[in-house]
């Protein structure tokens, strides 16, 4: 037997002894779940969001969108992820924007660049104001994080109530990739006298675009 | 009587400033917990507790099995999962790993479990560099202290504590704009993240049946942390399981609120394994350390077993009138404020720091905001009854069991009782002021103690029961 | 139902503060209560079970099961030693089947002065009238074990010619704790401190709970600021008029 597996026997033996269990016992049954979805609501998404000093945008056609971004990409550089989403209304053909592509090391170099981060978002909590993010081929993890500017563009069938909702959708995350974020508001601390400063390590401004 | 406290106790006290810093840190920390669970904002939540409480408790109560789902389940989506009883273990382990895969930088971000484990010093010691990311970490590492407060690391420091610190120790002009500092952190720091092997996170939560950690903060270190290096390693106590992704929503609708009052905090991260197939990045490799370092001791006593649903939310400390005057430097262990003083006698066994659960008048407010429902002062005073216990064991504080035994026997005998009273009475200063200091035959510590900081009833001329008998 | 009560006057009370005794009986008898006062009570036992001793709490809580074996109402001016009473004798004898029994007949008939008043007596004014601006402090154990927060709040609105005013942190500790209060006198002292200036904010010039042990520390730090607030138990406010 390996030392890390001694140390594992012993700790999970340890345990049982002290809490009087066999190996292999079953537990009690679990308490239910408790779950108190709410119903979607794009004001309360809006307001949650500008409330902890996010940008917001609604759409009312993708070329909407594409004009709200195309603004604020002027003269900067960006970098959008490989969504579907982004694609359909034309922001990943924009002049200023470059696509993560594949390459994990390319897109980093890129990101660490680029003023300004464009994603799509698997879902949208109207209650906290919350981006759900799903890492996976269209969506990598550093496009959200680390430009100091990320603008999100969510469809608008997207935008559920809360997280009791998102994990009765999802209960199992998982499944469909190694990393889901929730994301509310920009990056902040208030270690230094507990006085509120934006963008410490993640973006400190947040535009969220609904389609 | 001696309570052979630290000497930080009252340095802490006597330092007006410092006191200020708590006073407000936590009282802003009060009110936003308040602003947030106030009115109908979460209507549930009571409920919420009471649940959150039943999940720590059944999880906790079947420990052995949840650790071996979580390890299975880990290992499904390629990640591993390491046993370590103790700091030592958990240091070669990555020691270890960072020599077969090269590695020079580790990144850390915030991690309570990784403060006990004395880790940073323990791989400084091997010449490897791992540096806190949050900015209230990385500023407490480079002033070479522990966190003030489990949330809050830096509570206790101004910015012009951080100016000083900064110019020090980054050797660049002095700078007092909280702002400007944080942008000098995120610079330097940016080029850690970027240029690191591995990035070392705690868990707030690990999920049971996702083989999933689950990662709370508001700067982005913590993400930046478990995603840019190739190593993700995430230090957890074993007590941090829950059994259910689902039952992650009643944890997060309680922890950001009571901690600093966020509905949500600005980013959860729900972490399992390396990255998969087809995604564009996230670490090549995954470990979940799970560590033991003395929690298996609290698991033995039904009772006891409730200090470890602890969440580290902080809002005991916060709300605690004891840690708002001491401040987070006097305990004697990272873990301060109320569950300090019940988990330090616990892990470190009673004789080691005997006048922790006595630092405290069991005002409760602990209890009544915690929102896993840790009945605090109680643990306090089982622990009380155990470091007499200990202390008699000892042949220890003799003078104050004795004290006791007379104690209960008078009051076991009325009329003795009503006699002593009176004869305190009769030598006792007559014309009913109060005494701001003591008569000779009165000069022992307990009344010197009381003495020192307020006046001193006199003995009434009459009892109540005198008075009751001639009536 | 007897309209018979039985005072638990507790040790503090009798030795230092016999007038909140007094007052409680007065009142109590006001109301049309008959009074009985076992002269072979003595105290709770709190002190030795605050400080670890469950042995020493014990014997003296056996004391107290005896003296009060046949008082259907056990009336005591202290949320702390109601608290005492119905929270923790029953740790005292988790292992004694028969105790427990005893003891869980005895949770039931102790009752705190203010809630008796209320919730036995069923009264809210009792008559009384004294000018003055008060402020309410709530003591911890009647606050977080008793859960008595708007009673004493509700009778003192009865009194004539007083106005309440709230404090800031009327929740917060005074700092006293028992031995607490001498073993971290200066953190205790501190606490004492902090409650003050709250109390100084509202300009009340009484300062009013239901524990006199709140009131000792309190009135011995306002002295020792010699600041002219005065302390006094709910039931010297009730007695008043
Ligand atoms: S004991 Fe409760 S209140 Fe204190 S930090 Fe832990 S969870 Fe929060």
């Amino acid at each position: 037997m390996s030392p890390q597996e001694t140390s594992r026997n012993a700790m999970l033996s340890r345990i049982r002894t002290a809490l009087g269990r066999r190996e292999g016992q079953l537990p009690p049954p679990l308490p239910e779940i408790y779950l108190r979805p709410s119903r979607p609501n794009l004001s309360t998404f809006f307001a949650c969001i500008e409330r902890l000093n996010g940008k917001t945008f609604k759409a009312g056609s993708p070329a909407e969108a594409l004009a709200y971004v195309a603004a604020l990409v002027k003269g900067k550089s960006a970098v959008a992820s490989n969504s579907t989403v982004l694609r359909d209304c034309g922001i990943a053909a924009l002049e200023e924007v470059t696509c993560a592509g594949a390459d994990k090391t390319v897109l980093r170099a890129l990101c660490a660049e680029s003023d300004i981060g464009i994603s799509s978002a698997d879902f949208g909590l109207a209650d906290t104001g919350t981006l759900v993010m799903l890492s996976s081929h269209q969506e990598p993890r550093m496009i959200s994080l680390l430009p100091p500017l990320h603008i999100a563009i969510i469809p608008e069938n997207r935008i559920i109530g809360n997280l009791d909702e998102l994990l009765t959708l999802l209960p199992a995350p998982v499944e469909q990739t190694s990393s889901m974020v929730l994301i509310t508001g920009p990056s902040r601390t208030g270690d230094i006298e507990q006085i509120l400063v934006r963008g410490v390590h993640g973006p400190g401004e947040l535009h969220v675009v609904v389609i | 009587m001696a309570a052979n406290h630290p000497e930080k106790l009252s340095t802490t006290l006597a330092d007006a400033n410092l006191q200020l810093a708590i006073y407000a840190g936590t009282g802003r920390l009060i009110d936003h917990r308040k602003n947030a669970i106030a009115g109908d904002l979460l209507p549930d939540y009571e409920d919420l507790r009471t649940h959150a409480n039943l999940l720590k408790k059944h999880t906790i109560d079947n420990l052995d099995y949840y650790l071996e789902q979580v390890e299975q389940n880990v290992a499904a989506h390629g990640g591993k999962v390491v046993f370590c009883n103790d700091g030592t273990e958990v240091a070669d382990f990555i020691l270890n790993l960072a020599k077969q895969r090269g590695a020079k930088l580790i990144v850390k971000s915030k991690s309570m479990t990784t403060e006990e484990l004395d880790l940073n010093e323990r791989l400084e010691h091997h010449d490897l560099e791992a540096v806190e990311t949050d900015l209230g970490e990385y500023i407490i590492q480079l002033a070479g202290v522990k966190p003030y407060h489990i949330v809050a690391p830096a509570l206790h420091m101004t910015r012009y504590d951080v100016a000083d610190i900064f110019t020090d120790k980054l050797g660049i002009e002095r700078e007092v704009v909280p702002e400007k500092q944080t942008m000098i952190a995120r610079a330097v720091l940016r080029q850690k993240f970027l240029a690191a092997d591995i990035g070392i996170t705690g868990a707030n939560f690990v999920v049971a049946d996702s083989g999933a950690v689950v990662v709370v903060e508001n700067e982005g270190n913590a993400r930046l942390t478990s995603s840019a290096p190739k190593i993700h390693i995430a230090v957890a106590g074993i007590e941090k399981l829950i059994p259910r992704a689902q039952d992650l929503s009643v944890f997060l609708k309680l922890l950001g609120r009571s901690a600093t009052g966020q509905a949500l905090t600005s980013y959860t991260s729900f972490l399992s394994g390396p990255r998969r197939q087809g995604e564009v990045d996230g670490p090549e490799e995954f470990y979940l350390i799970l560590v033991d370092n003395g929690r298996t001791k609290l698991l033995a006593d039904p009772d006891r077993r409730q200090s470890l649903y602890c969440i580290r939310c902080g809002a005991c400390l916060n709300h605690c009138p004891v840690y708002r005057k001491i401040g987070g430097h006097s305990y004697p262990w990272v873990y301060s404020g109320p569950i300090g003083a019940v988990i330090t006698p616990q892990f470190h066994g009673v004789g080691k720091d005997p006048w922790l659960p006595f630092a405290s008048s069991l005002c409760g407010a602990c209890a009544e905001v915690c929102p896993v429902k840790i009945d605090i002062p109680k643990l306090l005073l089982d622990l009380r009854a155990d470091v007499t216990a200990h202390k008699k064991e000892q042949g220890e504080s003799k003078m104050e069991r004795f004290a006791f035994q007379v104690f209960a026997w008078v009051m076991r005998h009325p009329r003795v009782y009503a006699l002593g009273g009176r004869v305190a009475a009769a030598f006792g200063p007559k014309g009913g002021e109060w005494l701001s200091s003591a008569p000779w035959f009165l000069n022992v510590a307990p009344v010197r103690g009381w003495l020192s900081q307020r006046d001193l009833p006199p003995p009434a001329a009459k009892s109540f029961r005198q008075i009751w008998r001639e009536r | 139902m007897s309209n018979r009560a039985s005072l638990f006057v507790t040790c503090i009370v009798d030795q230092l503060f016999p007038n909140v005794g007094v007052s409680m009986a007065a009142v109590l008898e006001r109301i049309g209560w008959a009074i009985d006062f076992n002269p072979a009570q003595t105290c709770c036992g709190q002190p030795a079970f605050n400080s670890g001793y469950r042995a020493e709490a014990r014997s003296v809580a056996l004391h107290f099961l005896d003296v009060f074996r046949d008082a259907e109402y056990i009336v005591v001016p202290s949320g702390s030693c109601t608290s005492m009473i119905t929270h923790h004798f029953s740790e005292l004898f988790a292992a004694e089947p028969a105790r427990l029994e005893e003891v869980r007949s005895l949770e039931k008939r102790v009752w705190e002065f203010s809630r008796f008043l209320l919730e036995v007596a069923k009264v809210e004014g009792v008559g009384a009238s004294y000018g003055c601006v008060a402020t309410y402090h709530d003591s911890c154990h009647a606050l977080r074990e008793l859960k008595i927060k708007s009673g004493p709040r509700l009778l003192l609105s009865k009194v004539k010619g007083l106005e309440l005013r709230e404090m800031e942190i009327a929740e917060e500790c005074c700092g006293f704790g028992g031995t607490f209060s001498v073993k971290f006198a200066e953190v205790s002292g501190g606490m004492a401190r902090t409650k003050i200036e709250s109390i100084q904010k509202t300009g009340a010039d009484v300062v009013v709970s239901i524990d006199s042990s709140c009131l000792m520390q309190l009135q011995g730090a306002l002295h020792r600021a010699k600041l002219p607030v005065r302390t006094m138990h709910l039931a010297e406010l009730l007695a008043s008029r």
